[in-house]
């Protein structure tokens, strides 16, 4: 954010910007993260230019900072998205998403003979590796793996 | 909410299956006992077992404990719709324990999530049946003396089959030699290689079933079944393969042991029955014997 051109979704005073978010899983970020619901200024920027993802997604959230358990719920659909917080119109610091050590009623088990995908149970994932995420169900011990994680 | 639930064998620690195997060994000289006297124990049998199911209904007898249940989902409330958790929940409230077989997966822990009595888990689909892995630990410990440093040989359906998998989970705990031997089709799968892998297991993989198996303790043998095969040529041409006959056990060790979860199709020839190797019989009655050790240890007896 710091070079000279022009930005494709405008500055934030203060708040938190996620950047490098798959552009295919923008609104599913939002929703995760609950900012459909959120009361602050939120603006962002869909199918822009990404060096590492072709194209990405951009989400400028004002006067919002966001726990580290929050944000890393995030990690299944953006394992490579970026969190700048900003104050007073700077980076006043960076984050990585880390993965989550439990994934609680976002992915769904791969497993069509799972309890969770034939009765309403909340999933529970244990992340039994980071990269690529792979996913092992509380009840079923099936692995989900990152080609098939679905988000609920 | 009751922890006391066994729903996969990981439940266990080292020390809780020895501890669990020492009181099936005192259940085996003293079978009948008052322990479950004035208890109701629930049988639920939401698919048919009947091995599994007289199994557990005989152990919970001899213990004097009284059973309520059904046994299958036709003869309860599942045909009029009514969802696990709510089947559970009422019964939790009729009894001290609940045994129950499920066909989905995850069913079991889901229920010991949601009953207030601990669940024992009879088989969730193809995911775990604890109390079988049980008794074939005792069957290993009462014929070899120990579960240290065995040499085990796994044989038929290594894919598929929950029993190999569980037991291969209880054994790692006992520094065993594993050797696989199945059809590539059939093959241990790979996240089990990682575990042994990474827990410095020695595994071998073979495809061929010979004099390999003379040096076996334990051969744990399982039942290659055709509906896992896409083309039925390929099963023809492995189903008769890994059957084990009388005359291939002549190499093989004194203590060697033959133990299969039952029911046999043909993978094992009539004619071993007979041979004093032959133990599958016997450890199909060593699960009364486990599975009143789990009891007790689920009502804290």
């Amino acid at each position: 954010m710091n070079t000279k051109k022009e930005l494709q979704v405008s500055a934030i005073e203060n708040g938190t910007v996620i950047d490098h978010i798959p552009a295919e899983y923008l609104f599913q970020v939002i929703t995760i993260l609950g900012l459909d619901k959120s009361k602050n200024s939120v603006t962002f920027g869909n199918n822009l230019e990404s060096k590492l993802l072709g194209k990405k997604a951009i989400i400028k959230i004002s006067n919002k900072f966001f726990e580290d358990e929050e944000i890393n719920k995030i990690s299944l659909i953006a394992p490579h998205a970026k969190l700048n917080i900003i104050r007073d119109y700077k980076v006043s610091e960076k984050k990585i998403v880390e993965s989550p050590e439990k994934v609680i009623g976002i992915a769904k088990c791969m497993n069509p003979k799972c309890i969770t995908n034939v009765e309403a149970v909340t999933t529970r994932f244990k992340v039994i590796n980071n990269s690529p995420i792979t996913l092992k169900c509380h009840y079923c011990e099936k692995i989900t793996d990152h080609k098939n994680i679905e988000i609920v | 909410m009751d922890n006391k639930s066994l729903v996969s064998i990981d439940d266990y620690t080292k020390e809780e299956i020895l501890e669990v195997l020492a009181r099936a060994a005192e259940f085996e000289k003293n079978p009948n006992c008052s322990l479950l006297e004035g208890k109701v124990v629930a049988s639920l049998f939401f698919e048919p077992s009947t091995r599994t199911r007289l199994s557990f209904e005989t152990a919970i007898s001899r213990m004097g404990g009284r059973i309520v249940g059904f046994t299958d989902s036709s003869s309860s409330s599942v045909t009029k719709g009514e969802t696990l958790k709510d089947t559970t929940k009422m019964v939790s409230n009729y009894c001290d324990l609940i045994v129950m077989r499920h066909p989905i997966e995850g069913s079991a822990r889901y229920a010991s999530e949601v009953s207030d009595v601990p669940v024992i888990n009879a088989g969730d689909g193809a995911n775990q049946h604890p109390s079988q892995t049980m008794l074939d630990l005792y069957s290993i410990m009462k014929t070899q003396g120990t579960l240290e440093n065995l040499n085990i040989f796994m044989v038929g359906d290594l894919k598929y089959g929950r029993t190999v998998h569980s037991l291969l989970m209880a054994l790692s705990h006992f520094n065993p030699t594993f050797h696989f031997i199945a059809p590539p089709e059939l093959e241990i799968p790979r996240g089990y290689k990682i575990f042994m892998e990474k827990n410095n297991i020695k595994y071998f993989e073979h495809t061929e079933f010979n004099d390999i198996i003379n040096d076996a303790d334990i051969l744990y043998m399982t039942r290659v079944q055709k509906e896992r095969f896409a083309d039925p040529l390929e099963y023809e041409k492995v189903k008769n393969v890994y059957i084990l006959k009388n005359d291939m056990l002549n190499n093989t060790k004194d203590n060697m042991r033959i133990l299969h979860p039952l029911p046999r199709v043909n993978e094992i020839a009539v004619d071993v029955d007979t041979n004093p190797k032959a133990y599958y019989f016997e450890q199909a009655l060593n699960g009364v014997y486990a599975r009143q050790a789990i009891i007790a240890k689920a009502l804290n007896l």
